[in-house]
């Protein structure tokens, strides 16, 4: 199968099929929707689709480890804001043991399917593990 | 204490106020070049690398595994780490290598390999580097919006100025914490009144400003700090690992993110064991690239005072900001934290990212006042808009801002605050009244604006932090007030985060809401003509200050009704009586009236003759046709009068005293600084050329030199002069009658 290109920038040449994370199409959030009181956060949130999209438009142009970001990016829209916030702090120097390090992995490839996500994380708890980084 | 005065006065020179020592590498005080930094290596095996800059992996730190393990192109580095650091260098300087192919050798440089490549490299040569290797083709700049009063009204005021002012990002922080979600929501009104696509964020501790941007109320992120050694890293509180993972959450919300690092950081916080600066920099940018951030604020940023007390630190500023261009980072370029007490060193190091251009030139500049600048700083400030714009002005050089009228500045800081003020009483926050909406409009300043009560601002703040109200409650609030346009700009906002297209290297919005960005206006330098260049419609905008003047009506106050006690009898006739001969310019009495300074040219005439008359001479005046020139006109006099002695006159009122025998360009007395003519010197020139017309020994009239009147007036003398060289005649001198009595 061959996929077209995808051309950039997506909000034009997309402008009719883009969809937020609700699964809205862009082109339905309008000034009209927004006065009737028709619009949530997530009808302005950006898609785990759009941006694995956008991964490819930055590894096309020569940027991969910033592919490899939005790729981990669009893996984490399914996590919540409050989780989200609390997996950052997991990850800050010493504040998890080895174990919890390894279950957060778990969990978001489990819960979450987040494999690059889950792989930093790993990587993380190895090498603190080495550095003495984690929670004492 | 110095005992010459000249010492005295230089150790009272504004530069000397700074702190100057010697490199001391084992406390970090060194700026590139350190002993104790490495030698480039790298060693791969089975796809892995085990050594890098002469580091076993066995020996890595969290910086060396991150590095190892995400930022380095293993496929081109082999070939770049072969490549003679020189080879590179030059290419950076090379019109015919194209920013790309550079890209992709860097990709597989270690630190130590990309600090080698600078060490071949002048100032100069990196100004070129940087012009080429910025990856956005347009260059840019960003604010910092704040005051000391955290004042909601005057924040949405200046931000929409500072967008209006042509700032492509702007940025606010906080001097209470709690204050967070207000500063960023009056930014975001103001910004978006001011230019809709301008990009913003609130610069506060990491799950606050997640928690910010998942409210729809910032789109930008640079608080990501990151440092050259492990001990820093951890003392900031983060590893690689939990950065890289807080990018991906931020982008996870539709937010640009931008770490933040800069030499001197790992000095300061007492970890630079023994590495250069420049080292522990491309530590940190490797860092950057390996977790995927698209780009970085650098070049010290806020510890810019310590590089600069070293020698060399301002070279290895530009330095890092080239590093991070050559890894395809964007760069916020420094020149925000306060660099100096010199205006000519503050001037002179922003020189170096101006001219060449960066993504953005300043990485904060400080759109009001340094005193209200939160961020601890502003190298330039509100005050210093105008410098910049004459700047932009003086060498055709895009810096990112544009002079806007003072009225066009009222209209939009009206409009903002009422927009505030319009959301406030909506949402239910703290009413925002007239007065501080009128005084928004006028302050310069926040001790300008009325006292708000802060606990009810502060309680109002922590309810909105963590309730249902956002971007969109905020949108509606302004449709409900009948602010469709700001309203139309902050759901625009809302809409791109769901294209992402600003997620990209180097993004912003142009005037017109198109994203544009390393990937749709890519950097395309390969010598004169290409690359950026300023547009005939953007030259137009940069060259339109609102001070700039016609200089059609400079000489207005020149011309009056010719002097009718001024007649012209004939020619002139060579005499040999004892007088004094006065040689007026062509357009003398006529074409002009009145010199640079406004002295009637009759009274000028009656000064001069009341003089010589004093010394019991006649003079006798003559108007001289074929040329316009001061010491020409006093050297034709002088053939015709009597004595030898004449006083030429130029119209604007330039004066000499001439006499025969002498060469033309020579003379008895020369009066150069017309502006600085009264009607007494010109007597005193009378009394003088009197003097000299009867051998009589004379002291030069004293003249006031003011060092600033050709600065202030020469446009108005290049006219002048030209007016005159416009009545240039072919004909001899002319007889004239003034119709003059002297009162003696």
């Amino acid at each position: 199968m061959i996929t077209p290109p995808i051309k950039y920038p997506l909000s034009e040449s997309a402008a009719e099929t883009l969809r937020a994370s609700s699964g809205r199409l862009l082109s339905d959030v309008t000034a009209e929707s927004a006065r009737a009181g028709d619009i949530s956060m997530a009808d302005i949130q950006i898609s785990a689709d759009t941006l694995r999209k956008q991964a490819e438009v930055a590894r096309l142009a020569g940027y991969p480890q910033q592919a490899s970001n939005l790729i981990r990016a669009a893996e984490l829209t399914a996590v919540p804001n409050a989780e989200v916030l609390r997996m950052y702090n997991t990850l800050r120097p010493g504040r998890a043991t080895h174990a919890e390090l390894m279950a957060l992995a778990d969990s978001l490839e489990t819960n979450y399917h987040a494999p690059e996500c889950a792989h930093l994380v790993r990587e993380a708890a190895g090498v603190y593990q080495i550095r003495d980084l984690l929670q004492k | 204490m110095p005992i010459s005065r000249r010492f005295q006065l230089l150790e009272k020179r504004e530069v000397n106020r700074e702190t100057f020592v010697e490199p001391w590498p084992e406390a970090g005080l060194i700026v590139a070049d350190s002993p104790a930094d490495p030698q480039p290596s790298l060693r791969i095996e089975a796809g892995r690398v085990t050594e890098l800059d002469g580091r076993p992996r066995a020996e890595f730190d969290i910086l060396d595994t991150f590095i190892a393990d995400h930022s380095l192109d293993l496929a081109t580095a082999e070939i770049a780490m072969a490549t003679p650091s020189i080879d590179i260098a030059r290419k950076l300087v090379d019109i015919n290598v194209p920013r790309a192919e550079i890209l992709r050798l860097v990709a597989g440089c270690t630190a130590a390999k990309l600090v080698d490549i600078i060490r071949h490299m002048n100032v100069l040569e990196m100004m070129m580097g940087l012009g080429k290797m910025r990856a956005r083709r347009t260059p840019a700049n960003q604010a910092h919006v704040t005051n000391r009063r955290e004042h909601p009204a005057l924040l949405a005021a200046d931000a929409a100025e500072a967008a209006l002012r042509g700032f492509a990002e702007i940025e606010t922080t906080v001097g209470v914490a709690r204050y967070a979600p207000f500063n960023a929501l009056a930014i975001l009104i103001g910004s978006q009144t001011g230019r809709g696509g301008v990009l913003t964020q609130c610069a506060v501790e990491e799950s606050l400003g997640l928690e910010l941007a998942m409210k729809g109320l910032t789109t930008y992120a640079e608080t990501l700090s990151v440092y050259g050694t492990e001990g820093t890293f951890v003392d900031g509180d983060d590893t690689p690992w939990s950065k890289a993972f807080l990018s991906a959450a931020y982008a996870s919300r539709g937010v640009k993110i931008r770490f933040t690092s800069g030499t001197g950081s790992e000095a300061l916080m007492g970890h630079a064991q023994g590495y250069s600066m420049l080292y522990l920099e491309a530590r940190c940018l490797l860092v950057t690239r390996g977790a995927g951030s698209q780009g970085v604020q650098n070049g010290s940023i806020s510890c810019i005072a310590l590089p600069e007390s070293l020698p060399g630190g301002v070279r290895a500023v530009l330095a890092e900001n080239l590093l991070a261009t050559m890894l395809g980072l964007e760069v916020a370029s420094g020149n925000d934290a306060l660099a100096s007490h010199s205006d000519i060193r503050k001037a002179a190091k922003l020189m170096l990212q101006f001219i060449p251009g960066t993504d953005f030139i300043t990485s904060g500049y400080s759109a009001m006042p340094r005193r209200e600048n939160l961020f601890g700083g502003g190298n330039f400030d509100a005050d210093d808009f105008d410098d910049y714009n004459v700047l932009q002005r003086d060498m055709q050089v895009d810096g990112g801002n544009r002079p806007i009228s003072e009225q066009e500045a009222l209209a939009i800081r009206t409009e903002a605050a009422r927009a505030i003020q319009a959301v406030y009483a909506e949402l239910g926050f703290p009413a925002i009244t007239d007065a501080e909406v009128g005084a928004a409009v006028l302050a310069h300043g926040s001790e300008e604006m009325p006292i708000r009560d802060v606990v009810a601002d502060l309680a109002a703040a922590d309810k909105f932090l963590p309730s249902e109200q956002n971007i969109l409650s905020v949108v509606r609030a302004l449709q409900i007030r009948g602010f469709e346009k700001v309203a139309a700009n902050l759901l625009e906002m809302g809409r791109q985060r769901v294209a992402g297209d600003y997620l990209q290297t180097s993004a912003i919005f142009d005037k017109n809401f198109k994203v544009q960005s390393a990937i749709n206006d890519v950097n395309d330098y390969s010598g004169p003509g290409s690359g950026y260049r300023v547009s005939a419609e953007r030259w137009q905008e940069m060259q339109n200050l609102p001070q700039v003047k016609s200089p059609r009506d400079f000489i207005a106050d020149q011309i009056g009704e010719p002097c009718a006690r001024l007649a012209e009898l004939g020619p002139a006739r060579t005499s040999t009586s004892r007088e004094v001969i006065v040689a007026v310019g062509p357009a003398f009495g006529t074409a002009l009236t009145r010199t640079i300074n406004g002295l009637e040219h009759e009274e000028v005439l009656a000064a001069i003759l009341t003089g010589v008359a004093s010394q019991g001479l006649v003079a006798r005046v003559v108007k001289v046709y074929r040329t316009s020139d001061c010491a020409a006109i006093g050297h034709i006099g002088a053939q015709l009068s009597g004595s030898g002695i004449a006083i030429g006159l130029q119209s604007r009122g330039t004066t000499i005293i001439h006499k025969r025998g002498l060469a033309r360009l020579s003379n008895l007395e020369l009066f150069p600084q017309s502006p600085s003519m009264t009607l007494e010197t010109y007597q005193s020139i009378g009394v003088n050329a009197a003097r000299y017309a009867m051998g009589m020994v004379t002291t030069p009239v004293p003249v006031q030199v003011d060092n600033w009147a050709r600065l202030r007036l020469i446009v108005k003398t290049a006219l002048l002069h030209r007016h005159e060289t416009e009545q240039v005649q072919d004909q001899p001198p002319m007889e004239m009658r003034f119709d003059w009595e002297p009162d003696l």
